[in-house]
């Protein structure tokens, strides 16, 4: 087998206000590329705090993780902001545009932070990834114009500029509708079937889960269960 | 960097209200701490002229004071004997300078030296009916008074070179001329401390602003004074010497009264209490100056600070999407950094404006008869400082909040929604 592109080992996360609680007893994850994974389970079962020691944004853990073969853990602040703009994309439950700014700019952004190509080339890039979702039109207009299912199709753009190893995304679906949520989930599963893109998500709606390549389930702080379904076609 | 820029200047529009508010607090700072000190200044320089413009930077005299080298000292009987000598007078003072025409001819060679003009003064009595006014009575250099000493600007009436042109002639202070119900034209009796009686045609008015000074003095050429005294051509009893730096004076005072044996009087140790008073008065400003701005510092910081709590989100994903700490506070950094430079230039702009308009109020005082509206220096460090000390204060003000949002934990805001 191919070297994994996550790979958690002993994960353990406590928080100490106001007693001393552990929240993950010693996850152990790994994640190839091209998979879809899902991970539920009750609330308050820690997958949401799994997810953001993945996403390297939470660094006060014990254990050790691995993002495309570099060990993130004891990296700096600033080091850890490059592998997030360079190798994930992330999508939220409140879909977080930057109001003060066009569509078109917030999916640019991450591409002009990472600085690696010329500002047309991202504009371009920004309009593919747009047109991908089917946003294409509503790419000049102030994002705070926009619907909650069209912010999360912007976000799910904003997440693919970099072109990401890696795409998380917490709860996706929670704050939306059902017609929204379906058309969401059916962008990843475009995502996941036509650019084989590697995605992590966390979410509570267990028909969302069932359609995935892999669901982990998660109870107390313990992965308790795996299931892989068959592959998607 | 850039980016960045473009990013903290988009977020600047979005707030443009809150913006312009702590602007223009910038603004305001600027523009009094601008104008207070301009108009300060013009005030101190048009104080501090009315004495130094009138005062040499160095005078050079003799002082009449008892001979520190006694007779008995000279005798050679009991060498080491202390003698104590009781009730000394000073005897047969001469106030005259002596070599004054070998002192003037070594002051024309001296590169320090802007010019020189001699005086012979002489206290006098003006006699008005049966009352005795007591006064001064000083010869001068018309010419060379006029561009040395500004001596035109204080004759309020009548022509400075006359007392030169027209024999006999003598300007008197002007309360001292109201005194006496003279004028222009009028001829006053004069005596001397001989008791030498001479009658003198008025042919100006002078007034300095200093009142008590106005009331006893009097100027007339070099020849009357020495004529009504009955000395001859060469006697001087002052030099006044102006110099090519005022500040060098006492140094130079001192090197003179060694070389010339007379006593050597600086402008600063003549006039101590005006550069006090100068002093006291720029603290006073750059306090009142420097306050304002901190206060519009202050105004920045809390609009940077609700500015961040209000963007809590903005700054979470900016992090989640790869910007650093150091990006975000750089962000809020420029931010405050914006304000400060655009409320500097408006204050600037502003003060300049708010000064041009305070040289055109009407100012009359007796005391400064040449000034017609209120002075003002226009002085470029005054800008510049303004400049410097609003980057620094907006640059504090900025941090503290920058340095907030660079701490905000992603984690925290995108979960704890």
């Amino acid at each position: 087998m191919a070297e994994p592109i996550l790979t958690a080992k002993n994960i353990v996360k406590s928080f100490s206000d106001p007693i001393e609680f552990e929240v993950l007893h010693s996850v152990n994850l790994e994640i190839q590329k091209g998979e879809f994974t899902a991970i539920v389970g009750k609330s308050g079962c820690g997958k949401s705090t799994l997810l953001y020691i993945l996403s390297t944004m939470d660094t006060d853990y014990k254990g050790s993780l691995s993002i495309d073969g570099e060990r993130m853990t004891g990296l700096k602040e600033k080091e850890l902001a490059r592998v997030r703009n360079e190798k994930i994309g992330f999508v939220f439950q409140f879909h977080y545009l930057l109001n003060e700014f066009t569509v078109l700019k917030n999916v640019m952004l991450p591409a002009l932070k990472l600085n690696k190509f010329p500002l047309a080339e991202i504009e371009a890039k920004a309009m593919q990834k747009l047109q991908v979702l089917g946003m294409e039109d509503l790419a000049h207009k102030p994002a705070f114009q926009l619907s909650g299912g069209q912010k999360q199709r912007v976000a799910i753009a904003r997440s693919l500029i970099n072109d990401p190893i890696i795409i998380m995304a917490d709860e996706p679906t929670g704050n939306l509708d059902s017609k929204n949520s379906q058309v969401v989930f059916d962008t990843f599963m475009e995502l996941s079937v036509k650019f084989n893109q590697t995605l992590l998500v966390v979410t509570h709606d267990n028909s969302f889960a069932q359609s995935t390549g892999r669901i982990i389930e998660m109870d107390d702080g313990r992965i308790v269960n795996e299931t892989k379904n068959l592959p998607l076609q | 960097m850039k980016l960045l820029l473009s990013i903290a200047i988009t977020l600047l529009r979005a707030r443009f209200k809150q913006t312009l508010v702590a602007a223009v607090g910038v603004t305001f700072g600027i523009t009094m701490f601008v104008t207070l000190l301009s108009f300060m200044s013009g005030l101190n320089h048009m104080l501090d002229s009315l004495v130094t413009n009138r005062t040499p930077h160095i005078r050079l005299y003799n002082e009449i004071r008892v001979d520190s080298v006694q007779p008995i000292l000279l005798a050679s009987k009991n060498p080491k004997a202390y003698h104590f000598i009781q009730s000394l007078k000073a005897s047969n003072a001469r106030k005259e300078i002596y070599n004054a025409n070998k002192i003037m001819n070594a002051l024309s060679i001296d590169p320090r030296v802007v010019g020189f003009s001699r005086k012979v003064s002489s206290p006098v009595f003006f006699n008005d009916g049966t009352i005795d006014i007591s006064g001064f009575m000083n010869g001068i250099d018309a010419e060379k008074e006029v561009p040395l000493f500004h001596f035109q600007d204080y004759v309020i009436k009548g022509n400075p070179q006359d007392v030169k042109n027209i024999p006999n002639s003598i300007i008197v202070g002007k309360p001292l001329a109201e005194l006496l119900f003279a004028d222009i034209g009028d001829v006053v009796q004069v005596t001397t401390a001989a008791g030498e009686r001479f009658q003198l045609k008025i042919v100006g008015l002078y007034q300095s602003g200093l009142a008590d000074f106005d009331k006893t003095q009097s100027f007339a050429s070099i020849a009357t004074v020495q004529k009504i005294l009955g000395k001859g051509s060469g006697y001087i009893t002052d030099i006044q010497v102006k110099l090519t730096d005022m500040n060098a004076a006492p140094l130079i005072a001192k090197e003179y009264g060694n070389v010339f044996e007379l006593d050597a009087q600086d402008i600063q140790a003549a006039n101590q209490q005006f550069e006090t008073g100068t002093r006291v008065r720029n603290i006073i400003s750059y306090a009142v100056g420097i306050t304002l701005l901190v206060v519009a510092g202050f105004g920045i910081y809390n609009i940077l600070n609700m500015m961040i709590y209000e963007k809590m989100d903005t700054i979470a994903i900016l992090k989640a999407t790869g910007f650093s700490g150091k990006d975000v506070k750089r962000i809020f950094l420029l931010i405050s950094i914006i304000i400060g430079i655009s409320g500097c230039m408006a204050g600037l702009v502003l003060s300049n404006l708010l000064c041009r308009a305070i040289t055109h109020i009407p100012f009359s005082s007796a005391a400064v008869p040449t000034v017609k509206t209120y002075p003002v220096d226009f002085n470029v460090s005054f800008y510049v400082i303004a400049v410097l000390f609003s980057l620094l204060t907006t640059w504090f003000a900025g941090w503290f909040p920058a340095r907030k949002a660079s701490k905000v934990d992603p984690v925290v805001i995108i979960r704890g929604k």
